[in-house]
């Protein structure tokens, strides 16, 4: 176990460095310069050169990435250009929109998630099956920021019950700030949901068609009492997969609800930091969400292991 | 009272009949073997006993078990009856198991849901003791990825006798394993019977493995029972023709052409294949394992020779070494003086003089060609592809049975037999020296392996080939080859003329295989049957 | 046929029509603004109602589907381009470290957060189609590369490869004659879905202003454009928000119908 979970660690640790590079390399390409963006047209060229030196721009290109990987190892993650304040502070900040969102919205997908995949599965071909199969067809078919929208028009304007958008800040109590990603989250999770489910049925059902299921019946196990203590601790493997997937794509996803619902994320200081050509900001925030699907994989790879003793056995 | 009476029985699987009037007896502490071919129902019979059918059966008739019919039981009587009263063995031990439970956790579980008055681990610890698997050997903590295939299997014995059923049903329960341990595994479960006087229901393909120990044999085919009798009775006195027809399809024997020759066509020479085993620790050398250890052989032109061994005893290896696929450390291996392998790209004038039959006759035709193509494949060796392609289609179907007309078809079209057929007409069609057939028979029913085997026997004459024979079927090696290798843990342990070697083994391992192997005690009368 | 296999087909061919029709017939010019004619809503004249600038929405979600098919179609393209040759190779070289170096390199662009990236890709390169297009394609190549290993593997054990390699045939020629044959089912399946990835992708990039620009018009835009007026004229985000739905449910329909259809497995079953 120790050893795959080093093996692990090693992968993870290569794909950082990988991932570090490219960032890097697609922000160096990017056309325009930030100080000259930052001063405007009618910057004097000593002031610009300043600015530069100021920001480590005129320093080489590996003495940059090398700077920046060093930094953010230490939690350091620059000054943004725009705003001249420490990137990991404005980073910071929205984290605590961004990631309470995502773990929201992921738990609301697994609760639904899990009863529809399992009773649909034990119902295989009856109503109630076809029924939760139609439902996520549609569930995996519909935008998410569309059924944000449509989450706004009725239980926002219409109904009231939540506001339009707006983040109410932790500040404000948890019930008051939970309250405000509420929306969000389910227009995050329910699309999310469908997919999840449909991969829970579909595992249960391959772990049903099974040898060692029909090895439980022999044993005097009732169907439901098969599935429950053979089938679903198999079946769990493709799911977890999915689980993790799921989480990354919720961190991320998130950009695009966040600008629903006017949400002070990630995503938000993201589409704001590109288009004032903040490229720092934008370098630490791709970093780090891929920083975070990285580590999720990885942590969904020790997860395997505690499910499925063969794997703990493979190098 | 029998312990089991099955009446009429009948089933139908979604329209399609399956069963058709089955009757049958068992009686407590009696083994009962059913035989037959594949299609025959005898696994059919067995699911219907403990109501494990499939989806969308109809069942008709009455089946008795101990003085209930449980066909007319509702689900939660059936589940108190299923593990406790009846108990089932399947086939597959790699797969029977729940990989992600421990043994211990999975025999304690049946223990748990039938007697409540047992302490489930100190039995689950019992029951593995008697099948084999005494707990400060194989502690009960281990997976099943953890044990060899004969381990698993006794588990799922374990697992199934575990509340001391009345009836335990073995359905091919050492068809995967090998032959040694097949022969383990017969023993125990007749001892376990014997033991606890249960009733023992053994379904087999093969009638040599329930002959020494079955009191009672059924014979069923296409869903019926044919025949059913005394063992030693049946078998000097089958009555029904098919019943016959089995017997002596499985002890055929073929003969084989004297050898012209005794030039040798293929050299093995001291050769060694190593593996690389994964590394178990990040920075160390890998380990290797050493497949093939220093064989070295010679197969004369014109001759049959058999290589037996169990699984993983290298005979694979070998045989992709020999035909040129793999690269060997040391030695060599030349077809009458060129050598087999040539690195990256194939010697095509040595590669064009052997051929290959596999044992899957589903597995060894891409689907989505047409047999023309298939089998024209080997032409690929030739610099140019013959012009007469049509009339050597036509010939070298026609050779192996086939029509000419069967080249338009794809293979799902044909049965198994006859994808054999078509397998050995791909090798034939080049006309090579040397056929390696890998298995070639042992996916067979019998009845068509013995077909299989005539046509193998005549086609040596008729092309003047040269046959290499991989086999863990000492039988069928036996009655095909004049000279016989075992191979042993990478190592060639003996070889020698076939008959020689079959009834005067030097090597204690030829001769543990050949006591294990199970063989049908026939009367001169089923021998004279065609 | 299986009503699935049917309703998917039938919706999917009906988006493909409204595309095709709008080169030569739309009910009014998609760009024509009338602002008098302002947020109606759908009636006998305007079918699907106008936008704040009075534009028939109709055929604004005509020529929208141009827009959509087109992004997704090259981005599944370039998918099935890179993808599964560098699958076959992959699958081929089983264990070796052409495999391994493969496989990483999907592992590393799975790691990924695609849609930031397609976000990044445009924002740093300019919004358009174009550049939508291969945001989204970057992302298909490792999926079609995962799928081809995935399928490729069990038929590289099969004993027909064997024996074409006994026929002397090397890996490029048996993964073209033998594997690719096999696992062309799978593929189309696979296309399917992610053609239909592909246009929730590109409504998404739309939405945020980084798709097509003005005035080549996108569903995603529409929606865009609908979130203020949402309260007002809720069928300006309906409309569009349906034809997206319709169009990647009838595909995901079509991938699930044709993969029962297409599964020689289930096929034998149904005899």
């Amino acid at each position: 176990m120790l050893r795959y979970t080093l093996k692990r660690l090693l992968s993870l640790m290569i794909s950082l460095a990988i991932a570090s590079l490219v960032i890097f390399a697609v922000i160096e390409v990017a056309p325009g310069d930030p100080a000259s963006f930052m001063l405007g047209i009618n910057a004097q060229e000593d002031t610009l050169a300043a600015l530069r030196a100021e920001l480590g721009l005129d320093q080489s290109k590996l003495q940059r990435y090398l700077g920046w990987v060093a930094g953010m190892l230490q939690g350091d993650f620059g000054t943004s250009y725009q705003y001249r304040t420490p990137v990991a502070q404005m980073i910071g900040d929205r984290l605590w929109v961004s990631l309470p969102l995502a773990i929201y919205a992921l738990t609301l997908s697994t609760l639904i998630a899990f009863p529809a995949g399992i009773y649909a599965a034990a119902r295989r071909g009856k109503a109630g099956d076809i029924g939760v199969m139609g439902a996520t067809q549609i569930g995996v078919a519909i935008p998410n920021f569309w059924f944000a929208m449509m989450l706004v028009l009725v239980f926002a304007i219409n109904l009231r019950w939540f506001s339009a958008g707006g983040f109410a800040g932790w500040d404000k109590g948890t019930f008051a700030a939970l309250k405000s990603l509420t929306l969000p989250a389910i227009a995050l999770a329910l699309p999310q949901a469908a997919i999840l489910a449909r991969v829970m049925r579909s595992a249960l059902l391959d772990v049903m068609g099974e040898d060692f299921m029909r090895t439980a019946r022999a044993k005097g196990l009732t169907r439901a009492q098969a599935l429950r203590r053979h089938g679903l601790r198999n079946a769990m493997i493709p799911v977890l997969t999915i689980l993790g997937l799921q989480l990354s794509f919720l961190l991320a996803g998130g950009i695009i609800i966040e600008q629903v619902f006017y949400l002070p994320g990630l995503g938000r200081l993201i589409f704001q930091s590109i288009s004032a050509r903040d490229l720092i900001v934008v370098e630490s925030v791709t970093m780090l969400l891929v920083f975070a699907v990285i580590v999720v994989n990885f942590l969904v790879d020790l997860a395997y292991a505690a499910v499925d003793p063969r794997l703990r056995a493979r190098t | 009272m029998s312990l089991l009476s099955v009446e009429n029985l009948s089933l139908s699987i979604r329209g399609t009949s399956i069963l058709r009037d089955v009757s049958l007896q068992l009686d407590a502490g009696e083994v009962v073997a059913i035989t037959g071919e594949s299609g025959s129902g005898k696994s059919m019979t067995a699911l219907a006993v403990i109501q494990l059918l499939p989806e969308g059966s109809e069942v008709d008739g009455q089946i008795v078990l101990d003085g209930d019919d449980v066909t007319a039981m509702n689900e939660a009587a059936l589940c108190r009856l299923r593990g406790d009263v009846v108990s089932m063995v399947f086939q597959e031990p790699m797969t029977a198991l729940n990989p992600v439970q421990t043994i211990g956790a999975q025999v304690a579980e049946t223990v748990r849901l039938h007697r409540p008055d047992l302490d489930p681990v100190k039995r689950a610890s019992e029951v593995l003791t008697r099948v084999g698997l005494a707990p400060d050997l194989i502690p009960m903590s281990r997976y099943p990825h953890e044990l060899s295939g004969g381990q698993r299997q006794r588990v799922v014995i374990a697992i199934a006798i575990a509340c001391g059923p009345k009836l335990l049903i073995a359905d091919e329960p050492t068809t995967a394993l090998d032959v040694t341990t097949q022969a383990q595994i017969l023993d125990l479960l007749v001892q376990l019977a014997g033991e606890d006087g249960m009733g023992l229901m053994m379904i087999t393909h093969d009638l040599a493995v329930v002959a020494q120990m079955a009191q009672r044999i059924i014979v069923m085919q296409n869903g019926e029972v044919v025949e059913a009798g005394n063992t030693s009775t049946l078998l000097a006195n089958p009555q029904h023709p098919y019943t016959r027809a089995l017997f002596a399809a499985s002890n055929h024997q073929v003969t084989l052409p004297e050898i012209a020759q005794t030039t040798p066509l293929l050299r093995v020479k001291n050769v060694v294949r190593d593996y690389v085993l994964p590394r178990t620790r990040l920075f160390q050398r890998p380990a290797t394992h050493r497949a093939v250890d220093h064989v070295s052989f010679d197969i004369a032109r014109g001759e049959r020779v058999g290589l037996v061994g169990e699984s993983g005893c290298g005979k694979s290896t070998l045989t992709r070494a020999i035909l040129g696929l793999e690269a060997v450390q040391s030695g060599s291996i030349t077809l009458d003086g060129a050598p087999v392998f040539s690195g990256g790209t194939p010697d095509l004038s040595v590669r064009r003089r052997m051929q290959v039959v596999f044992q899957d006759p589903y597995g060894s035709f891409n689907p989505r060609h047409r047999v023309a193509r298939l089998i024209t494949e080997p032409f690929h060796l030739l610099e140019t592809r013959p012009d007469n392609t049509d009339e050597r289609i036509a010939v070298a179907l026609t050779a192996v049975g086939l029509s000419p007309d069967d080249a338009e078809k794809y293979p799902h079209q044909f049965s198994g037999g006859q994808r054999q057929r078509l397998a050995i007409a791909r090798a034939l069609i080049i006309r090579p020296d040397l056929i390696v057939f890998d298995e070639a028979v042992s996916a067979l029913d019998v009845s068509v392996r013995a077909q299989i085997l005539d046509l193998i026997a005549e086609l040596c004459v008729q092309y003047d080939l040269t046959y290499l024979f991989i086999s863990h079927d000492l039988s069928v090696v036996r009655t095909i080859t004049d000279r016989v290798l075992v191979m042993q843990a990478g190592q060639i342990v003996e070889q020698g003329a076939t008959e020689a070697v079959f009834t005067a083994p030097t090597h204690p391992y030829t001769r543990t295989l050949i006591d294990a192997a199970p063989i049908l005690p026939v009367s001169p009368k089923t021998k004279v049957m065609p | 046929m299986s009503r699935t296999l049917i309703l998917g087909g039938a919706l999917s061919v009906l988006v493909v029509l409204a595309a095709l029709t709008s080169f030569i017939w739309t009910p009014f010019e998609h760009t024509a603004m009338n602002i008098p004619a302002k947020l109606q809503t759908p009636n006998g004249t305007h079918w699907f109602g106008t936008d704040h600038f009075g534009r028939d929405m109709f055929s604004m979600i005509m020529v929208g589907a141009r827009t959509s098919i087109a992004v997704a179609f090259v981005a599944v393209g370039i998918g099935i381009g890179l993808g599964v040759p560098l699958g076959l190779w992959a699958a081929a070289r089983q264990g070796g470290w052409v495999d391994e170096v493969i496989m990483r390199g999907n592992d590393l662009i799975f790691a990924f957060p695609s849609l930031v990236i397609a976000i990044l890709i445009t924002a740093i390169f300019g919004a358009g189609a174009i550049n939508a297009i291969i945001a989204i394609g970057i992302f298909n190549i490792p999926v079609f590369a995962r799928v081809t290993r995935g399928g490729a593997l069990p038929i590289w054990a099969r004993e027909f490869i064997l024996a074409a390699r006994v026929a002397g045939k090397g890996a490029a020629r048996i993964s073209y004659e033998h594997v690719l044959p096999n696992i062309a089912n799978l593929l189309i399946v696979q296309a399917t879905i992610q053609f239909s990835l592909g246009i929730l992708a590109e409504a998404a990039l739309s939405y945020v202003g980084l798709g097509a620009q003005p005035p080549t018009p996108s569903w995603g835009r529409m929606l865009a454009d609908a979130q203020t007026l949402v309260s007002i004229a809720p069928h300006m985000a309906l409309v569009p928000g349906f034809a997206i739905i319709l169009t990647v449910l009838g595909l995901n329909l079509l991938g699930d119908g044709l993969r029962d259809a297409l599964d020689p497995k289930l096929r034998v079953a149904g005899v």
